[in-house]
């Protein structure tokens, strides 16, 4: 496929061979750090070091980013449409042969171990069926877990689930874990739209994309929840994994007295959090926190953006099909022979280039989009988790307040001398006392948490957007291939005009 | 106001008509224009061997609605019937920067300054690429004239070239005299006449067929063409806001994330570099079929004159049946009948000569652009792939080699 070997490796083919979303999440999959939770109580991560900050010093890409760093004026000729002088310092070993991975350290091939019996399993979702008809019809899902890990009961299950059921584990999972400070991956959003379409029994071509983008988000909804250490051991997610039967999550439904209940929840948080004033002694958590609010506004800004030129792209493409027909038919009309061939020829190459960016180039922006979608959700529950720790703060210190009243409650009944009371006085302090040093050891818990869990959010975020930049890379380096092709293939014959 | 200078452009712009500038007795080019506002000012510098002008060398400013009244008045002239005339460059069209402009000037608000700075770039871009396309346009019509055996000597040409003030007052002269009204008959139902002519000579008769079929296509083809331009810039502007975005983010973020911003960025240049190329490419494209278009309806012109002059002939013919059953003014209506065989004659001769040249014209014209875009795409291409190649190679080793646990990237 590829006429360099510099970039030949087999990791890449088995990356770009593949464009089926499925590929794309098991890369992700085995590329799973070693699981650092394995008891919940991982490692203690100090303020100073929050992930991957400390770059490696042999850090290749160090010198060339100070090329393309965003504040240089270097970095314009990039982004124009000239040669790049800033791209010029990469010397011509950068291309030859890469440095052969496997040249490790011994404690680099331990991990690798590690990765390989820890973390084996493999899910996917597949086989949308229609069940039902009219407004009462749902799709149903295959879900193949395959698995060499000793808590699941089988080394493949193969179970039937529609999307209430997933909604069902994100909110068994969320109302489990995410006071802890853990992030939860959410579900993938009801769409009563794009529902609508497919129970009306609409076979056309909107409605079949808008299973396929279903069953994929699912997917990687899955892989995400097992990913983490804690939910992959949580039995409501065996459960959904493993059992051929699963009771009906009714309460996901949007009008159902829970659905109302979340929303009126929903609100009432929005306005704790607007009272809560908390005093952040956590320099960490402050910047943290301010980062993850930028980043909401900026991804969504760039998930409509991408949106918008996937939907450009589309009509492009049909232009580009209409301009092709068109001109195949003047090719029909002229009537000198050469000419007439030409063009017909011409047409056809547009054709195919038309074909080429569908398949390759037009592909892979949508998968951006869809990553994008998923990380506008990811982040939205990485805000929650922190208001969860706003919460356990305002409940540590509202035991602090009660403690404060029961003492002085406490020394004015030793003034009034009624000795009963003082009893129960004492035996509420002494209550609220350990309620203070529960609310400071959950406070301080669900801080620690908090910490590791935003360290692992960045590390997978970062290995998610490079697994498709580089898979884009890989096939825009076979687009350039293939239009090369065509184009000289169409060459001899505008030079046969004459 | 804009102006530009053509020197280096000279070759690259000249794409719809070849060979127009091989005589060296008179030589025209469009070396400079002024952009005021609505009115585009083109210094037309002209170069002649030719002793009916006073001058080996000289330059002269006119405006585009000095070139449409020489247009006019040479489709006026009935010397002129059996030639096919040169189109009329069409009017200077900045209406889609103007809009650009608009909305730029509406949207800076919500924009980064960078964001702003690039579509000022493109914005400005633009306007240059309408305002070459204006100007190659007016230039290859005089470049028509000068070539034409016939044109070349022809009396409103040669003071368009030489008359050393404003043509506004000659202009207004001409409009009062003809009111334009040859043009409006020319313009209509051209095609049914075309069309219910019985044609007996089969030269003429090809002629017809495939030049009203060939009409509709070019045009539709040349509509595609111009939509499909129009998704290329959408996609473009789209890229320059994700660009934006990505720069945002890349500033706040820690360096892992900077990297593959950076990345994302890089891939975005990439995907918009091949888009401009493609859009570039296809632009000249468009240009060729509008152009062509223009210059088929001209051909059709011909024919529709030759036809009138067919029906004229016949017309003449039943006149003088007429005129010899009763006796009276037949020999008036013989020499008109002659006059009308004679004019058919001329057009029929000079108009095969017209159409035979034309389509040589045409297909060279097609080839040359043919195989310059071809070999342009494929450059282009083989510019991407390198630097595709070589930044997969930096961002994989760069992936590989850093962060802590290498083995994490053992798919990559």
């Amino acid at each position: 496929m590829r006429s360099t070997g510099s970039y030949a490796h087999q990791r890449c083919v088995a990356c770009a061979q593949n464009i089926s979303n499925q590929k794309l999440v098991q890369g992700i999959l085995d590329s799973i750090p070693s699981p650092e939770a394995a008891c919940l109580s991982a490692e203690d991560i100090s303020p100073s070091s929050n992930g991957p900050r400390d770059d490696d010093p042999d850090d290749l890409f160090a010198e060339a980013t100070e090329e393309v760093s965003l504040d240089s004026p270097e970095r314009q000729p990039i982004l124009s449409d000239g040669p790049s002088p800033a791209i010029t310092p990469v010397t011509p070993v950068m291309i030859s042969p890469r440095v052969d991975v496997f040249d490790r350290s011994p404690d680099q091939d331990e991990d690798e171990e590690e990765n390989r019996d820890t973390f084996d399993i493999q899910i996917s979702v597949s086989d949308p069926e229609k069940v039902g008809d009219g407004m009462n019809a749902y799709m149903v899902y295959k879900v193949t877990t395959k698995t060499s890990l000793s808590i699941f009961s089988r080394d493949e299950v193969c179970v039937k689930r529609r999307f209430s059921d997933f909604l069902g584990l994100y909110s068994k999972l969320a109302s489990k874990y995410m006071h802890m400070g853990y992030i939860v991956p959410p579900a993938p959003e009801k769409s009563i739209v794009g529902m609508t379409k497919v129970k009306v029994g609409k076979e056309d071509l909107s409605s079949v994309e808008f299973v396929e983008k279903r069953r994929s988000a699912l997917e990687r909804y899955l892989l995400r929840t097992v990913k983490h250490p804690a939910l992959l051991k949580d039995p409501d997610v065996l459960q959904f994994l493993e059992s051929s039967e699963l009771p009906r999550a009714v309460s996901t439904q949007a009008l159902s007295g829970a659905g109302i209940l979340r929303m009126v929840n929903k609100a009432a948080d929005a306005v704790n959090k607007m009272t809560i004033k908390m005093n952040e002694s956590d320099a960490w958590f402050e910047e943290k926190q301010q980062q993850f609010e930028n980043l909401d506004v900026q991804l969504r800004k760039l998930h409509a953006s991408v949106e918008s030129l996937v939907c450009h792209r589309k009509e492009l493409s049909v232009n580009t099909a209409s301009f092709a027909k068109s001109a195949a038919m003047l090719g029909n009309s002229e009537d000198h022979t050469a000419l007439s061939r030409a063009l017909s020829q011409l047409a056809e190459v547009e054709e195919k280039i038309d074909q080429l960016h569908q398949d390759q180039s037009y592909a892979d922006f949508y998968l951006i989009s869809e990553l994008l979608g998923d990380y506008v959700r990811l982040i939205t529950a990485v805000k929650g988790v922190f208001d969860q720790r706003m919460k356990a703060w305002a409940k540590w210190q509202d035991a602090q307040v009660m403690l404060q009243r029961k003492r002085e409650a406490e020394a004015k009944l030793q003034y009034a001398n009624k000795p009963d009371k003082l009893q129960q006085a004492t035996d509420e302090i002494r209550e609220w006392e350990g309620k203070v040093q529960q609310g400071e050891r959950d406070f301080e818990q669900i801080s620690k948490n908090i910490r590791r869990e935003v360290g692992r959010f960045e590390k997978d975020r970062v290995k998610d957007f490079r697994v498709v930049i580089i898979k884009y890379l890989e096939s825009l380096v076979h687009t350039q291939q293939q239009l090369i092709k065509y184009w000289e293939a169409f060459l001899p014959e505008a030079k046969a005009i004459a | 106001m804009t102006s530009i200078s053509e020197d280096s452009d000279k070759e690259k712009v000249r794409s719809v008509s070849v060979d127009l500038n091989n005589d060296a007795s008179l030589v025209i080019d469009i070396p400079d224009a002024l952009c005021e506002r609505d009115k585009v000012k083109f210094t037309i510098h002209i170069k002649t061997t030719l002793s009916s002008f006073q001058k080996s060398e000289f330059s002269v400013p006119r405006q585009h609605e000095d070139f449409i009244w020489l247009h006019d008045t040479i489709v006026e002239t009935e010397e002129y019937a059996g030639l096919i005339i040169p189109p009329a460059p069409p009017k200077p069209d900045f209406e889609g920067p103007r809009e650009k402009m608009h909305k730029l000037g509406e949207g800076e608000s919500s924009m980064t300054k960078e964001e702003y700075a690039k579509m000022k770039q493109e914005l400005e871009a633009e306007y240059l690429a309408v305002f070459k396309k204006t100007v190659q346009v007016h230039e290859v019509f005089l470049q028509r004239l000068s070539s034409h055996p016939m044109f070349r000597k022809d009396r409103n040409f040669q003071i368009f070239l030489e008359y050393d003030q404003d043509l506004t007052v000659r202009r207004k002269n001409a409009k009062e005299m003809f009111g334009g009204f040859f043009k409006n008959m020319v313009k209509s139902a051209d095609e049914v006449l075309i069309s219910g002519v019985k044609e007996v000579d089969e030269f003429f008769e090809q002629e017809k067929i495939f030049l009203l079929d060939y009409s509709s296509k070019i045009k539709d083809a040349t509509a595609k063409a111009e939509k499909m331009t129009r998704s290329h810039k959408n996609v473009a502007d789209d890229y320059n806001h994700i660009s934006g975005a990505m720069n945002s983010i890349a500033a706040d973020n820690n360096t892992a994330f900077k990297n593959v911003c950076v990345f994302f960025l890089i891939v975005c240049v990439l995907q918009k570099l091949e888009d401009r190329v493609a859009s570039d490419q296809e632009l000249k494209l468009t240009e060729l079929l509008r152009y062509y278009t223009r210059d088929i309806q001209a051909a059709k012109d011909l024919l529709y004159r030759r036809a009138r002059a067919l029906a004229d002939y016949e017309n003449s013919n039943k006149t003088l049946d007429k005129a010899r059953l009763k006796g009276k003014d037949i020999a008036q209506a013989e020499e008109n009948q002659k006059q009308c065989l004679r004019k058919f004659d001329k057009l029929s001769e000079s108009g095969k000569k017209e159409l035979t040249s034309f389509k040589a014209r045409r297909v060279v014209a097609f080839r040359k652009n043919l195989i310059e875009m071809t070999e342009l795409e494929i450059k282009h291409a083989k510019v991407r792939r390198l630097k595709c190649c070589v930044y997969h190679d930096m961002f994989t080793q760069q992936c590989s080699g850093s962060h802590g646990k290498p083995g994490n990237m053992r798919e990559f």
